[in-house]
């Protein structure tokens, strides 16, 4: 909340919307992200959380409406080119390179960037040193950040459940966004490993500024960390606000124990 | 860790060059008696059959696709460079020159029709991939039949022998070297993200489409230089030598060395190209042998003899020398294994 001057937010979705056949998924959803904010969204299964963040990058072309990256449009982009842009994300069922190493995941997030071709790679220039020495670098940084530092030469597919979900975290990082997307990073974690990730998302949002939008079913966590929440169920938006807003909000609290019986009869 | 690896390829060419003085030795000196000449016919064959190999290896190995129609990209650039060097003859080049020229043309020939295909069929995965990279095979080799430039369907004969075991060794050595920087760059380490989660790889950035089309481009372009190396050895070919039964061979050839191995190519090219030549009284049951070994590969080593190991002589000297340490626990990082 910068109040005086009007800045642009980083994510600006408008209306936007997405209907499988009959099923209207994701219906006009409209939120702003501004600069490192961090931004919760929540609902009951199925409610189209995820299929919020499939439609912001580019996996879902969006039937309706349309969403601005720093006031660029992104309606219509491709999934890479949306990355590029600074949207990155991480899956709610695990999305890695199994059977590459830890650091050549964060690797090859990177290594699209780098600018040496064809003829660089092949005669080993000067210049293909330098590049994949720095992105060595990086790397190694970036698995530090989510304390994965001495698991370079692991296979991925073999981390515990709690570190592959932070080595997608590094993963992520490593394309340079402004915009996080994660879904469900608690997922299966214990409270120990819960509180870690929390401290590696203040870091990072701190350390690089960036904003991040976070699917959770961990009340807890969601309610310790985001600034703002919205609230989705049956893709529509039922609420939006400040943690206390919304955890006494009627609607949010219908859509998750549903009503009270007496509440019932009188609608009826 | 420069330092390292640049050892390691001098390392590697002081390796490639002892090889071939070894073979150079035992061919001069007539080492096999009166079959010295037809050992040194089978080495060429398994030259060839080496770079087209490795070549797929980068498709099915490195990007996780099956192609059943790589014999298509062979028969392209076989009959590119083939007509390039008919045209090219008399006119005064140097043999070597000429040679180059036409691997070349036959390379740039097959590499552009890797684009063409590519770029539609990459669509797919899977099944879907390999029964139109079969069909694209099919198709070439129905329209070199009725082609009048590549003899429509006649064996198109009187090519000048160009391929010798010497020049075929060195050039499968650099074909080679190129495939296996091409891997162990930005560009394999995309490809192989790709194959291992396509959807978490666009995600990453990477542009899935470019990168496919690319590996699957460079894979063409080789297999077209095999295929240009084949045409000159042969000194003749009828466009029914590249049907479905020699990708299936290559491809049998890749699975049995070692899906995404480039050391199990070299080796199981070398041995399955030779093998049935060893043997000829049993050559016509040669195809049910592979298949009999492909299948025993499957059940008790389903990914290849070698896997995905690689071998590398740094690592061998450090293991004889005891130099171990800083150097092996670094390897992976600058490089990134396979």
């Amino acid at each position: 909340m910068t109040g005086t001057e009007e800045t642009m937010p980083v994510l600006r979705a408008q209306n936007l919307g997405i209907q499988f056949g009959g099923l209207k998924a994701v219906d006009s959803f409209n939120l702003e992200i501004g600069e490192s904010e961090l931004v919760g969204l929540i609902g009951p299964n199925g409610a189209g959380k995820t299929t919020v963040f499939n439609l912001i990058t580019g996996v879902y072309k969006p039937t309706e409406g349309s969403f601005y990256l720093n006031g660029q449009s992104m309606n219509g982009k491709k999934t890479h080119q949306i990355v590029e842009a600074g949207i990155a994300r991480t899956f709610q069922n695990i999305r890695l390179f199994k059977k590459m190493t830890v650091i050549d995941n964060v690797k090859a997030a990177m290594s699209a960037k780098l600018s040496y071709n064809l003829f660089h790679a092949v005669f080993r220039t000067p210049s293909y040193w330098k590049q994949e020495e720095e992105l060595t670098k990086r790397a190694e940084e970036l698995l530090q950040i989510v304390h994965l530092n001495g698991k370079e030469d692991y296979e991925a597919g073999n981390l515990p459940y709690g570190e592959q979900r932070r080595l997608e975290i590094a993963r992520a990082l490593a394309t340079d966004m402004k915009l996080l997307l994660l879904d469900e990073p608690a997922a299966g974690m214990n409270p120990t490993e819960t509180e870690e990730l929390l401290e590696i998302i203040n870091y990072i949002r701190d350390e690089f500024k960036i904003s991040v939008l976070l699917i959770e079913h961990d009340m807890s966590l969601v309610m310790k960390i985001c600034e703002r929440i919205s609230v989705l169920d049956f893709g529509t938006t039922i609420a939006s606000g400040t943690p206390e807003e919304i955890a006494n909000h009627p609607k949010v609290i219908e859509a998750y124990l549903g009503k009270d019986d007496e509440e019932v009869e009188k609608d009826a | 860790m420069e330092k390292r690896f640049k050892v390691s390829y001098f390392l590697n060419f002081l390796g490639v060059l002892a090889v071939f003085f070894l073979f150079v030795l035992l061919f001069e000196n007539n080492a096999f008696g009166r079959s010295t000449q037809y050992i040194k016919g089978i080495s060429t064959t398994a030259c060839y059959t080496i770079i087209m190999v490795a070549s797929l290896n980068l498709v099915v190995g490195c990007m996780g696709e099956f192609s059943l129609g790589h014999a298509g990209f062979v028969s392209v650039g076989a009959y590119a460079s083939a007509i390039v060097s008919n045209g090219l003859t008399g006119k005064g080049l140097p043999d070597i020159a000429l040679f180059l020229v036409a691997l070349l043309a036959g390379g740039i020939a097959a590499g552009l029709t890797g684009v063409l295909v590519g770029i539609p069929a990459l669509r797919l995965r899977g099944d879907y991939l390999a029964i139109v990279t079969i069909a694209f095979a099919e198709i070439i080799r129905v329209l070199f039949c009725n082609l009048s430039i590549t003899g429509g369907g006649k064996t198109m004969s009187g090519i000048i022998k160009l391929s010798n075991f010497y020049w075929s060794f060195w050039i499968m050595v650099v074909c080679i070297t190129v495939m296996y920087m091409y891997v162990r760059s930005r560009f394999g380490r995309t490809v192989k993200a790709i194959r291992e989660d396509y959807i978490a790889a666009s995600a990453s950035g990477i542009n899935v489409t470019y990168y496919k089309v690319l590996t699957f481009t460079v894979a063409a372009f080789f297999a077209g230089i095999g295929g240009g190396v084949y045409a000159h050895y042969m000194t003749a070919m009828i466009p029914t030598n590249f049907n479905f039964m020699y990708s299936a061979e290559l491809l049998s050839e890749v699975i049995i060395g070692g899906i995404g191995s480039i050391t199990g190519s070299i080796i199981g090219a070398a041995f399955l190209s030779s093998l049935p030549e060893m043997m000829r009284q049993f050559s016509q049951y040669r195809m049910l042998a592979y298949s009999v070994v492909l299948v025993l590969v499957m059940i008790f080593k389903p990914g290849g003899i070698f896997g995905a190991w690689e071998f590398s002589l740094i690592r061998v000297c450090e293991r004889l020398t005891g130099r171990k340490g800083g150097w092996e626990k670094n390897r992976k990082k600058t490089e990134g294994g396979v």
